[in-house]
């Protein structure tokens, strides 16, 4: 199937900016629904609020436009209701580690089995460009006029911290790495997470002197290295890539079937 | 049927009319005065096929049962008042995406975290106005544990019929008092299961274009109709719109949907109501005592009667003018500072003569706590 049989053409064009870095997410997920052969309507995608979140209106799965930082907890009704779908839940940065962080941390611990999709730009960009908690010290925002002093989370320790078991980072200049992790993701037994850098020319890159897309895309070629890799050896400053954590663990929903199966005594 | 006798708590007459209903899918956080409902269906629902999970917040069981009846199943969830002030903006998301759901909110004293968890009834108003923006909503209560599993049924009918979130309004009294409840046969009651469309693979299926009847037949997701669904005003598709036409359309719809079909929602029952000068309008635990108090009343020839609400919402103003329109004086009895007062003195041609019988210390309101109202109304000193 080509790439624009997963698009809902009819609702298009898309309201995101020229230039931004979601579209080059939402080609990396498609190729990689693509290229696993998946059934449309096997996926269930569920999403939150902000920019990132309109993903979810453009492609052909079943599609769940909810409530700014709840995309898990939908997704977690839905997989559990109906462990044979895939959940892809694609979030922004506030919307899954602001508003939404219980949640994440939870979505992890359970280790149910749903793909998160980080798409990271480091800021609020459909409330006009304020800070989020992975914008990071030091930065310009509509309300940091005096640059943040907030600390920003590292979504990858984060997420083996809480319990995800497999977590990966990529960008959006090495969209064909990024699709490599996702369909891993999406294949993975259990909580998946894969951060995704994606720039956001019109609200961060103007405002830190970060320039145009081309600049900010050019910057993740620049500032993040492979894990492993001999320049990461070299500069232990650049932001890694790559899988962090691959783990085989009880997913949520088996482990909840087994539980009853033993609690009936073979009797369902 | 054997073994249908129980002597349980109004919790689990709530539990027992869930699962007689067909729940399949509950999603809950600990809270008192409802934990009941939750610890019961962790070992019922399994046996029965359904699943229950223990979320991580009140917000989260919200958002789950709504996802959960996207797949077709019938979902429920549990709370009470701040657990149900917290889901508030997930409830106003079921009401605008029209998704079949039941949330039971076993009152305690408000606000804030309040009076636990002694009784209250101080949830009526939040139960219709708790989630921002116009919208339609049904409140169901009741008073005893048969009519705790029948409205819990109906409950559950409601939200299949008018696709939309249904609020089981019980109180602290209820949910933990104990009495008899007789499990109905299977199939005494009526049972209203989803509505799914007769629309094939291929076709192209609007999921939220209403039938000439007002209802919307719904896909489960992984069936052949992949549609968006949500919380932003959308069309017959559900992909987000603001043209006005389709705002004003909607918005008219989720609220019309309820408001003109009042006679068919609201519940109702009359206790020595057919020749009373002095008229009680109550509902839940409240309305125990108001019963009590009439049928003492009665047998000293007193014509005084209770018109006992087992909705609230909509609210039956019709009904409610109809039946106090003869009465020398009508006194609301209830657990808050007057809540469903002010609905029935909007509703009647003489609100003067409306009067306020109710607790709001955290104790069950007595026959005699509204007799000594009575004896002031009727001019028989204090």
């Amino acid at each position: 199937m080509a790439i624009k049989d997963y698009l809902r053409q009819r609702f298009f064009p898309h309201i995101w900016c020229p230039g931004c870095g979601h579209g080059i997410v939402l080609s990396s997920l498609l190729h990689a629904v693509e290229e696993l052969g998946l059934a449309k309507n096997d996926i269930v995608m569920t999403s939150g609020i902000g920019c990132s979140a309109r993903i979810s209106g453009y492609v052909d799965f079943h599609s769940l436009h909810t409530l700014h930082g709840r995309a898990l907890a939908f997704a977690t009704g839905v997989k559990l209701a109906k462990p044979a779908l895939n959940l892809l839940v694609p979030m922004g940065d506030g919307d899954a580690l602001a508003i939404g962080g219980n949640h994440f941390i939870h979505a992890a611990r359970r280790n149910i089995n749903i793909t998160a999709i980080v798409m990271n730009n480091r800021i609020y960009g459909m409330t006009g460009g304020q800070f989020s908690p992975l914008s990071g010290c030091g930065k310009r925002a509509t309300t940091a006029p005096f640059l943040t002093i907030d600390q920003e989370f590292d979504v990858v320790k984060l997420a083996k911290a809480a319990g995800a078991s497999f977590v990966a980072r990529s960008t959006t200049y090495h969209a064909k790495e990024s699709t490599l992790y996702l369909k891993k993701a999406i294949m993975h037994k259990g909580f998946s997470v894969v951060e995704i850098l994606s720039q956001c020319p019109t609200h961060y890159g103007r405002k830190n002197k970060e320039g145009d897309a081309p600049d900010m895309l050019e910057l993740y070629k620049d500032t993040t290295a492979k894990l492993g890799s001999k320049a990461l050896e070299k500069n232990p400053d650049l932001i890694p890539r790559g899988i962090f954590v691959e783990e085989e663990r009880g997913e949520y929903c088996e482990e909840y079937d087994k539980l009853v199966d033993k609690a009936m005594g073979g009797a369902r | 049927m054997k073994n249908n006798i129980r002597f349980v708590q109004g919790n689990e007459a709530c539990v027992e009319g869930a699962l007689y209903a067909g729940l399949n899918f509950y999603a809950g956080y600990p809270i008192t005065p409802s934990t009941e409902i939750a610890e019961s269906l962790s070992g019922r629902l399994p046996r029965a096929g359904g699943k229950f999970i223990q979320m991580e917040d009140e917000i989260a069981s919200m958002c789950a049962i709504i996802g959960a009846s996207l797949t077709g199943k019938k979902v429920m969830t549990a709370t009470s008042g701040p657990g149900f002030s917290l889901k508030q903006e997930a409830i106003g998301y079921a009401c605008m995406a029209e998704i079949p759901c039941v949330i039971a909110n076993v009152q305690r004293g408000g606000p804030s975290t309040g009076n636990p968890t002694h009784v209250s009834q101080g949830d009526v108003n939040q139960a219709r106005w708790g989630t921002h923006g116009d919208h339609g909503i049904i409140a169901l209560t009741a008073s005893n544990h048969q009519d705790v599993f029948a409205i819990t049924v109906d409950a559950f009918n409601l939200a299949e019929t008018y696709r939309t979130p249904v609020i089981l309004l019980l109180d602290e009294a209820i949910g933990h008092m104990r009495e008899k409840l007789v499990i109905p046969e299977e199939g005494a009651l009526p049972i209203v299961d989803r509505l799914r469309t007769s629309v094939g693979k291929g076709v192209d299926y609007h999921p939220y274009l209403p039938r000439e009847d007002g209802r919307l037949p719904m896909s489960d997701f992984g069936d052949v109709h992949r549609y968006n669904v949500t919380g932003l005003f959308h069309d017959m598709w559900g992909f987000p719109s603001n043209n006005p036409r389709v705002v004003n359309e909607l918005l008219h719809h989720i609220v019309d949907k309820i408001e003109n079909n009042v006679h068919s929602i609201t519940r109702h029952k009359e206790h020595f109501l057919e020749d009373a000068d002095y008229v009680m309008v109550s509902y839940g635990s409240s309305a125990r005592s108001a019963i009590h108090l009439a049928k003492n009343r009665r047998k000293r020839g007193e014509k005084i009667g209770v018109l006992e609400l087992q909705s609230i919402w909509p609210f039956p103003t019709a009904m409610i003018r109809e039946k106090c329109s003869g009465a020398k004086a009508v006194i609301v009895v209830e657990m808050n500072m007057g809540q469903v007062l002010a609905q029935v003195k909007s509703a009647v041609d003489h609100p003067e003569n409306v009067f306020l019988a109710n607790r709001i210390d955290g104790e069950l309101i007595t026959p005699t706590d509204i007799k000594q109202l009575l004896r002031v109304i009727q001019g028989r000193g204090v």
